[in-house]
């Protein structure tokens, strides 16, 4: 045992059992921030709170919430929103949240892509970053079905009828899953299991990790320099502040990160107390009825543009089936991402206004992506079924290219 | 023994062969934990009586939680080899969900319409427009008299079982 000699302080005390000063460091006063990075680098810290809004809310949902096809509804639509004191602000908070959170991830996604903070040495941050959109879409899901309206219903059924595109054991597969011959009691309950145990710790989990993938390789910066962080950290300890090219996380840049969680708590706040709605589906507050479907069905907005590469497919080809096809594209929208830094054959790590062939592709990948997300709202009849197809298409053709496209680029500058 | 093998690569080895054996009871249990329950399973049967039903209006009936459509044919409807031909009057009998991603078809003038991806059914349950990949499924049962039973497999669902696989 090592050795402890009288403290003179709670801090010094801490600090002999659990070593808290290094770890301080490691954690906060020495971990280095390069100083060329701008607000898009403090989604990270958005994330974080906005989990930590999720958890607490739902903590306070949980304690009304029934998970009983016969209670459910009820438990949320009267005694939380009408009897429970502040439920509804509860409910509110944790159904915007929900919705923002996608919106904060993809901007966090999609500014990882711009800056190819993805490639040589960050593959990590971004597999397990992804590995996270994965998680947090089960949840958003699972979450979804607890208030057992028609949506959530239908909504379930469908997601859980997507597994029974697997071969051979799909149809049983199904039955399975849901614990019964169709979403009922069962269903409900073990995804009430997973949205508030499972998949929170895992996704605790996959936040630790997320972090300290950044620990080696560092934070990527806006002109993509390499920067030697030992070197420039030096100079900032040496008392060469201005010089180093580095500044600590704490109490430094955090002071950034918190000024952009301001202004994104005025957005978040004004949606909680004035927009709720958008993150409240009408067709949810009716009560789930198994005999009856909505007109139109459409997942939340954060999914449909993979909703709509499900269903672009709509014609069969030769012996393949419609359906398999749109099952295989959604499968692929939805492992494809993970894949990205081996797609991308740049050797460089370059934002992409410096690689004239990726940043068209990237504007394009927007563009598609918000078609796809626009049509996935819209019924697939007509003229809407052909723009579904030809953008779940030129999804699918975009990734195709992606490694072409890199490598012609890196060619050019003479890579 | 060969030589290279000491007392704790073998106990080494006793331990990973007892905790695969641990492990694979275990998935085994945690998958039956997610098996229907015998409850479930046990209500699996619902008796339908067809005199009553009118041609060319579909009936919904649940079973399993499932809606069943029984459509008694008019004499215009096509006859197709999956008809369920009791006397003079032939029903198609089919699981009123979608095959695409199991919405429930809406009855419009002569076939089934799905609402949700627009998929199409004519009144043998064939799929004539949309992403559904087959026919509407057919449920098993079993026919006595005017007596539907649904979550039986009777001679006549084997019948239109296997035709529908022709």
């Amino acid at each position: 045992m090592a050795k402890f000699t009288k403290a003179n302080s709670v801090g010094e005390w801490l600090d002999q059992r659990l070593n808290t000063t290094a770890l301080n460091k490691v954690l906060m006063t020495e971990y280095w921030i390069p100083k060329d990075i701008n607000f898009l680098w403090a989604m990270g810290v958005l994330l974080a709170t906005t989990f930590g809004i999720l958890v607490i809310s739902g903590l306070f949902l949980m304690m009304y919430y029934k998970p009983d096809v016969n209670l459910a509804f009820d438990s949320v639509n009267y005694t939380i929103m009408q009897e429970v004191a502040y439920g509804w602000l509860f409910r509110h908070m944790h159904g915007v949240a929900a919705s923002v959170v996608f919106l904060i991830i993809y901007i966090h996604m999609f500014t990882g892509i711009y800056y190819g903070s993805y490639k040589q040495g960050r593959e990590m941050i971004w597999i397990s970053g992804m590995l996270l959109f994965m998680t947090f879409s089960a949840a958003g899901f699972s979450g979804y079905m607890l208030p057992w309206g028609q949506m959530s219903y239908w909504a379930a059924m469908v997601i859980t009828n997507l597994f029974g595109g697997v071969p051979i054991i799909g149809d049983a597969l199904v039955v399975w899953i849901r614990g019964d011959f169709n979403v009922a009691d069962a269903t409900l309950t073990r995804f009430f299991m997973l949205h508030v145990f499972l998949l929170p710790i895992v996704i605790m989990g996959l936040i630790g990790l997320h972090f300290y993938t950044l620990r080696i390789p560092h934070v990527n910066n806006q002109s993509s320099e390499d920067i030697d962080f030992d070197a420039e950290a030096e100079k900032y300890l040496s008392g060469n502040k201005k010089e180093s090219k580095v500044i600590p996380f704490w109490p430094i840049f955090i002071s950034k990160d918190l000024a952009v969680l301001g202004i994104f708590l005025i957005f978040y706040f004004y949606l909680v107390f004035f927009h709720y709605n958008f993150a409240m589906d009408p067709v949810n507050f009716d009560p789930a009825d198994n005999m009856v479907t909505p007109a139109h069905i459409y997942p939340e907005w954060y999914f449909l543009w993979s909703y709509e590469v499900l269903r672009g497919f709509f014609f069969d080809v030769g012996p393949i089936k419609a359906f398999d096809i749109g099952l295989a594209a959604f499968g692929f929208a939805n492992a494809i991402f993970l894949l990205l830094p081996f797609l991308d054959r740049d050797p460089a790590v370059l934002p992409a206004y410096k690689r004239p062939g990726f940043n068209v592709w990237f504007w394009i990948l927007m563009v598609d992506l918000i078609v796809l997300t626009v049509y996935g709202k819209l019924p697939p009849t007509g003229i809407n079924a052909w723009v579904g197809f030809v953008s779940a298409m030129l999804f699918i053709i975009l990734f195709l290219v992606l490694p072409i496209i890199t490598k012609a680029d890196a060619k050019k500058r003479g890579a | 023994m060969s030589n290279d093998t000491n007392r704790r690569d073998f106990l080494g080895y006793t331990f990973a062969a007892v905790a695969a054996v641990g492990g694979a009871a275990s998935l085994v249990g945690m998958k039956k934990v997610w098996d229907p329950l015998p409850s479930v399973l046990a209500g699996g049967f619902t008796k339908v009586d067809l005199s009553g039903i009118k041609a060319g209006e579909p009936s919904t009936i649940m079973w399993r939680g499932k809606p069943i459509f029984v459509l008694k044919k008019t004499a215009e409807m096509e006859n197709s080899d999956r008809d369920l031909v009791i006397g003079n009057d032939r029903f198609t009998i089919a699981i009123g969900l979608c095959t695409h991603l199991g919405c429930i078809p809406a009855w419009k003038k002569s076939m089934w319409k799905c609402a949700c991806h627009g998929g199409e059914f004519d009144a043998s349950g064939k799929q004539v427009f949309g992403p559904p990949p087959r026919p509407l499924d057919l449920p098993p049962f079993s026919v006595s008299g005017n007596t539907l039973t649904l979550g039986e497999e009777g001679p006549e669902y084997k019948k239109i079982a296997s035709a529908m696989k022709a």
